[in-house]
């Protein structure tokens, strides 16, 4: 059994460490929070340059084809990092639809475009309030032309192109859903960034008001592309909250470290020695399954659906746990703007919701583990 | 990544499964297959016996302990070699039980401190089953606090007297021989006055007393001691080395890895799958969905973190700190979920003889299940550790440390 | 048992309503209702002076404070009309936010150990909402452990000086007045070297700095004092008697906040009787139902757990320590009402502007600003601790400060 990166991906993670720690301190998330740039497009064009962007990309569409364990390592980082960029919306969910479903034309188009960081992609699934699932879907397509609102949009207001799902027929089912792929700056595209409890992300409304667009894979089997994209997404993100989650865990310890009170380390507090060792419980529960989650990614196992939710579900946890618990171990310094704890419990709150709440995935983990067991 | 075994480890698989195989008592399959079945340990039926044949079996081909030096009744086998064979042997695994102690805990400290001729003498017999051996650490003074234990050894001649009693002692009734951990020097701070012996449970002066437990089950006992002589030649370590001596004891009961420790999640689940309440199947109800979701990435989370340490074992690496969270984690997790099972019951919930499915066996699991979060380490004493040994949050301050054993207070209010 | 009035108590809640029917800020009242967590904020006008124009109101007709006696703007109402006189002021009490502090724990110290005429001349005032006050407790060193404080207060003739610096002190940028708690003595013990002052908030040398808080807004700031001048005739019990004193602010402190601490329930239970799944109503939803059912239960426990004190209050008793579970219980539950709200939002939880979020965004200030909760008045860790001593008598930490002088204990971790 080797269920561990390997040193080459532990080399690179050390690598993203390192060069996020530079590129991507605590003031570089502050610039974004603060509304002084929308995202930080320094740092994304050092990520391309890293090669971070193309990382599971082929080489024959401008990636370095290393792989989804690559991507899982980075993005660990990317989440410790809490970094100020419309990474997961391009990468996660705009190149893997691409990868999954796109033409040749469709990928030579835009896979090296993100690969070099000349374009930002978001996929526009959601429309209002409520969870993946076809009967939301009202935008509707006809004849290649979109008509309808999304919202929220991942990085919306600042993405270049959309793979959007539309509605191209009214039976019922699953298959009344296709997925288009947008240029946003066509005719008829209108964003309008929303704020969001989380500012160092984007979120955006976009309407389509006879907008062309082109499909991206077959007509009307939008729905199960985009069940894969969102498995997908649900691994490399829960490596997101799971960088997330270890940071703010080691937030807590070393404040517990420094802060005195009543003439000693509040770590020596059993309230709060406890407190963190239950973070760091959820912590390892999390980090164990999303790493089966890489695996079944990597080797496009059956048991993908599964691992995805499990690790999904586990990282949600765990970063929420970690980061609220972040700001009491800090007590009146964790409310305050000025630390960083409260930038890591946005980010916590806002990817547990990113891909659909931790309800929808707890109803798909089961019913997941139900078809798994009745199909052995 | 992936789960494959090296070619080495494909080969060690195959020829234990084929002895396996040839040799397990398949007449017992299903009823060991059974989560009520665990208990061999309280030996209901004759189980020790059971359990006893197969041990024997293992060793003469051995099977026996295999990660113990072939001179003292092991393979030599490698870590990873050893959680091999505990995936093979599977079910069987559970007629281990009454030996768990005497292997993982007793056995490496002997190996650690006995001399050569001693370890010759009692390993090999300790592998296979033929005696059963106790640790006897616990006192009424002092469970977590071992350090705070009152048994008395005085040395006489080339003897030890022994006058005192032990605590929770499991499998004491059944035991040949057991480790205990005595105070030799009371004028000396706690942890500096101990020492450690082993002795011949059969002794003049050992008395076995089973303590009903709140299951209703016996698996623990009082000892009392009595001008009990042990030979100084069965000390463990130097006089006075009695706590160091008992943290390799401690650390090895702590180190299983791939010890399966039940969660009871497989078994909630194939209970919800089957069940049908008023509007359905439980497992389409919308509430118990989300309650087993929580608890499936808990269980698949315990698992995949084994997974992690075996695979460090594999490469030849020390394990992380990340397996310290198994017991903390399945602990209140069996417990939270035999209540939830029962409370899908409705009523009927609260009968422990229950109909032929369940026959039982949540009713069983919320009786065992708050030994779990007390055995081998209470629940706080696990955060403690992950807190101080992991986090490096440093560790409780302490009133009885170097202060003599005999003036520190010994009763709550 | 019964939940009556007695008729006493029945007439006072009939005048009470009648007045409050012909004179409340209706205008208000709908953005008061939706109103979250944090600091209340109007669309249409200027919360500081609304509230002040509803206290100031209230006063005239002797309703401000009611349980304080009269000579200092009360009108000596029993603790039990105290407590109708809340029930019936519902979402206008909302309006008092401002005024607890001073209130619920300045004015009970001013009264118990201020002069006579200090406290005929500066009590009324601040019943009536004109002054507003604050406390000035906590430090950069000391939050739980507010004896362990370092702002100094050195005698020079009649007066003492005062150098250092508190932190936290919610509403200090719009008070007049605060209560001050400083160092008296470095040399003894810690808890034995402190004393107790009220002081203007405008003196020379008194600089109120905002702090950006993690939700974005600024409720509480940082205070310096640099050779601030206080007259000994404003020193509130003995010197070197501080810290008894400011135990008197605390007890008050935990009876306020513990009084009507918000649980998100009621907020939460509307909002999934209203929204609409994908397969029904919320409400409807057995996952949602079981979650609701349980923090239900949690919150009609506190209700009627204030309910007991409350009869206790109405028999002339001194409550027992069951309210104590309060805030311990109710801020844990806003975080975790909160972070559900959203969660069945689902992908649009994470809006938060007035316009795009459901509920106005109400569920995502709450998610916001309820790990503040945890924290101030006492940190959840704090309240087991006092919960754990003070009712079920369990042993107080193993303390290395007690007896210590103060400059000897050791400040900074490793
Ligand atoms: C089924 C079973 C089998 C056992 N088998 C054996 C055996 O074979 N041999 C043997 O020697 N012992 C055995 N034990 C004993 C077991 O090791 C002790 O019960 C355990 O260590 C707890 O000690 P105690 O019972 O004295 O409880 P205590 O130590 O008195 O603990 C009481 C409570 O106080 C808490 N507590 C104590 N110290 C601290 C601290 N420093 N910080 C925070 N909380 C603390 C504990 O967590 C617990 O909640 C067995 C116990 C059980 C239940
Ligand atoms: C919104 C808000 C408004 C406030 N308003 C005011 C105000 O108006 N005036 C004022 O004086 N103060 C005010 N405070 C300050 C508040 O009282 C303190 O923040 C609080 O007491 C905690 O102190 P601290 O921030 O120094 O945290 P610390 O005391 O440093 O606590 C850090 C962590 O250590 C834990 N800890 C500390 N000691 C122990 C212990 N003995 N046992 C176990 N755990 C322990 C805490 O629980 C916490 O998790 C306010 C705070 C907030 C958040």
């Amino acid at each position: 059994m080797n269920f561990d990166f390997s040193d080459d991906q532990k080399q690179l993670r050390d690598e993203a460490r390192r060069f996020l720690t530079e590129k991507c301190p605590p003031k570089a998330v502050r610039e974004v929070i603060d509304g002084k740039a929308t995202y930080d497009r320094e740092l994304w064009k050092g990520l391309a340059d890293m090669g971070f962007l193309g990382v599971a990309i082929p080489e024959a569409f401008g990636g370095s084809g290393a792989g989804h364990l690559e991507l899982c390592v980075i993005a660990e980082e990317m989440g410790r990092a809490l970094a100020p960029v419309p990474f997961s919306s391009t990468v996660y969910l705009a190149a893997e639809a691409l990868m999954l479903a796109g033409s040749d034309a469709q990928k030579q188009k835009w896979l090296p475009a993100i690969a070099s960081g000349a374009a930002v992609g978001t996929l526009a699934l959601f429309e209002g309030s409520g969870n993946p699932s076809p009967g939301a879907i009202k935008l509707t397509a006809s004849n290649g032309t979109l008509n309808g609102i999304k919202k929220p949009v991942p990085d919306g207001a600042v993405a270049d192109f959309a793979i959007v799902a539309a509605r191209t027929a009214s039976t019922g089912r699953e298959t009344d859903i296709s997925l288009f792929l947008v240029d946003l700056t066509s005719e008829g595209v209108e964003a309008k960034a929303l704020t969001n409890i989380d500012p160092s992300r984007g979120q955006a409304e976009i309407s389509f008001k006879n907008v062309k667009a082109e499909l991206l894979g077959p007509a009307n089997e939008g729905w199960s592309i985009l069940t894969r994209v969102l498995d997908r997404a649900a691994v490399l993100i829960a490596f997101e909250q799971v960088g997330g989650a270890d940071r703010a865990l080691e937030m807590g310890r070393d404040y517990a470290l420094d802060r005195i009170a009543f003439g000693r380390q509040i770590g020596s507090f059993q309230a709060v020695k406890h407190m963190l060792a239950d973070m760091y419980v959820s912590a390892t529960l999390a980090r164990s399954n999303c790493y089966y989650g890489a695996w079944a990614l990597s080797t496009n196992a059956s048991e993908l659906p599964e691992a995805a939710a499990a690790a999904r579900i586990s990282a949600t946890q765990a970063f929420q746990h970690c980061a609220k618990n972040n700001i009491q171990v800090h007590g009146g310094m964790g409310f305050t703007w000025e630390f960083d704890c409260h930038l890591y419990y946005r980010r916590s709150n806002a990817l547990a919701l990113g891909l659909g709440s931790l309800s929808y995935w707890e109803d798909a983990l089961i019913d997941r583990m139900r078809q798994r067991n009745a199909a052995a | 990544m992936n789960f494959d075994d090296t070619p080495q480890e494909a080969a060690f698989r195959a020829e234990a499964r084929a002895w396996i195989d040839a040799n397990a008592p398949k007449e017992l399959e299903a009823e060991l297959s059974k989560p009520s079945a665990k208990r061999a340990s309280e030996n209901r039926d004759g189980m020790i016996d059971v359990a006893k044949a197969w041990q024997k079996k293992k060793a003469d081909a051995g099977w026996a302990c295999l990660h113990w030096p072939k001179d003292y009744g092991g393979r030599g086998s490698t870590p990873i070699e050893r959680v091999i064979w505990q995936q093979e042997e599977g079910v069987y695994d559970k007629l281990s039980r009454p030996f768990a102690i005497g292997q993982g805990m007793c056995g490496p400290t002997v190996m650690a401190y006995a001399d050569e001729e001693q370890k010759r003498k009692y390993l090999p017999p300790l592998a296979s089953g033929e005696t059963i051996w106790c640790q006897l650490f616990s006192e009424p003074a002092g469970g977590s606090d071992v350090a705070g234990l009152r048994t008395r050894a005085e040395k006489d001649g080339d003897d030890w007297i022994v006058n005192g009693q032990k605590i929770w002692t499991s499998g004491a009734h059944y035991s040949d021989f057991g480790i205990l951990i005595t105070r030799t020097d009371a004028n000396v701070p706690k942890h500096k006055g101990l020492t450690m012996f082993f002795l011949d449970m059969k002794s003049p002066g050992v008395e076995v007393k089973p303590i009903k437990q709140a299951n209703g089950m016996q698996e623990f006992n009082e000892v009392f001691f009595t001008n009990v002589r042990i030979p100084d030649s069965q000390r463990l370590g130097a006089v006075g080395d009695g706590w160091n001596v008992s943290l390799t004891t401690l650390m090895n009961e702590r180190m299983s890895i791939g010890a399966r420790l039940s969660t009871g999640f497989p078994e909630l689940f194939e209970f919800c799958s089957n069940l049908m309440l008023e509007d359905g199947l439980a497992i389409d109800d919308r509430s118990v969905r989300s309650k087993l979701a929580s608890w499936a990435v808990k269980n698949s989370g315990l698992k995949y973190t084994s997974y992690r340490s075996i695979s460090a074992l594999s490469k030849g690496d020390r394990p992380g700190p990340e397996n310290s969270i198994g017991k903390l984690v399945s602990g209140s997790m069996l417990q939270d979920i035999a209540m939830f099972a029962a409370d899908l019951q409705g009523a009927s919930g609260a009968l422990t003889d229950g109909d032929a499915d369940t026959a039982g066996q949540f009713q069983a699991m919320i009786l065992q299940s708050p030994s779990m979060r007390i055995a081998g380490g209470t629940d706080e004493i696990l955060r403690n550790i992950i807190a101080e040994r992991v986090l490096g949050l440093p560790g409780d301050i302490r009133v009885d440390k170097d202060v003599p054993f005999n003036k520190i207070p010994t009763k709550g209010r | 048992m019964n939940f009556d009035d007695t008729p006493q108590e029945a007439a006072f809640r009939a005048e009470a309503k009648a007045w409050i029917a012909a004179n409340a800020p209706k205008q208000y009242e709908d953005e008061l209702k939706k109103a979250s967590l944090g600091r209340i904020q109007l669309r249409s006008a200027n919360i500081l002076e609304v509230a002040k124009a509803w206290q100031k109101k209230k006063a005239d007709a002797g309703w401000a404070v009611p349980h304080w006696p009269k000579d200092y703007g009360g009108r000596r109402a029993s603790p039990i009309e105290r407590v109708i006189w809340q029930q019936e002021e519902g979402v206008f009490g909302k309006l008092g936010a401002l005024f607890i502090i001073g209130h619920g724990m300045c004015g009970p110290t001013m009264m118990a150990y201020a002069a006579e005429d200090q406290k005929r001349h500066y009590l009324p005032p601040l019943a009536s909402g004109e002054n507003i006050w604050c406390q000035l407790f906590s430090e950069p060193a000391g939050g739980s452990d507010v004896a362990g404080l370092r702002t100094r207060a050195e005698k020079d003739g009649a007066d003492w000086v005062i150098n250092g610096q508190k932190i936290w002190t919610s509403g200090a940028h719009y008070s007049d007045y605060g209560i001050l708690i400083t160092r008296t003595d470095p040399t003894v013990p810690k808890h034995k070297g402190l004393t107790m002052f009220f002081l203007d908030m405008k003196s020379p040398g008194v600089e109120v700095k905002p702090i950006k808080q993690a939700n974005g807004q600024a409720e509480f700031n940082e205070v310096y004092f640099t050779d601030v001048r206080i007259p000994d005739a404003q020193r509130l019990g003995a010197v070197g008697d501080g810290w008894n004193v400011s135990l008197t602010t605390l007890m008050n402190e935990r009876m306020a906040i513990g009084a009507n601490v918000a649980t998100g329930f009621p907020e939460l239970f509307e909002f999934c009787n209203n929204l609409m799944l994908e397969d029904g109503l919320a409400i409807d939803d057995r996952a949602v139902r079981s979650k609701l059912a349980s923090w239900a239960v949690r919150a009609s426990g506190l209700k009627y757990t204030s309910f007991r004190a409350i009869s206790a209050l109405s028999r002339g008793e001194r409550p027992g320590p069951e309210n104590s579970i309060g805030k311990l219980v109710a801020g844990a539950m806003l975080q975790d009402v909160a972070t559900y709200a959203l969660d069945l939002q689902g992908a649009a939880g994470v809006l938060s502007g007035p316009d795009d979020a459901e509920a106005a965004g109400k569920f995502q200030a709450m998610l916001l600003r309820s790990p503040a909760t945890r924290v101030e008045g006492g940190t959840d860790e704090i309240l087991r601790n006092i919960i754990a001593e003070r009712v079920l008598g369990l042993p107080g930490d193993i303390r290395v400060d007690k007896d210590v002088p103060f400059n000897k204990i050791p400040t900074k971790g490793r």
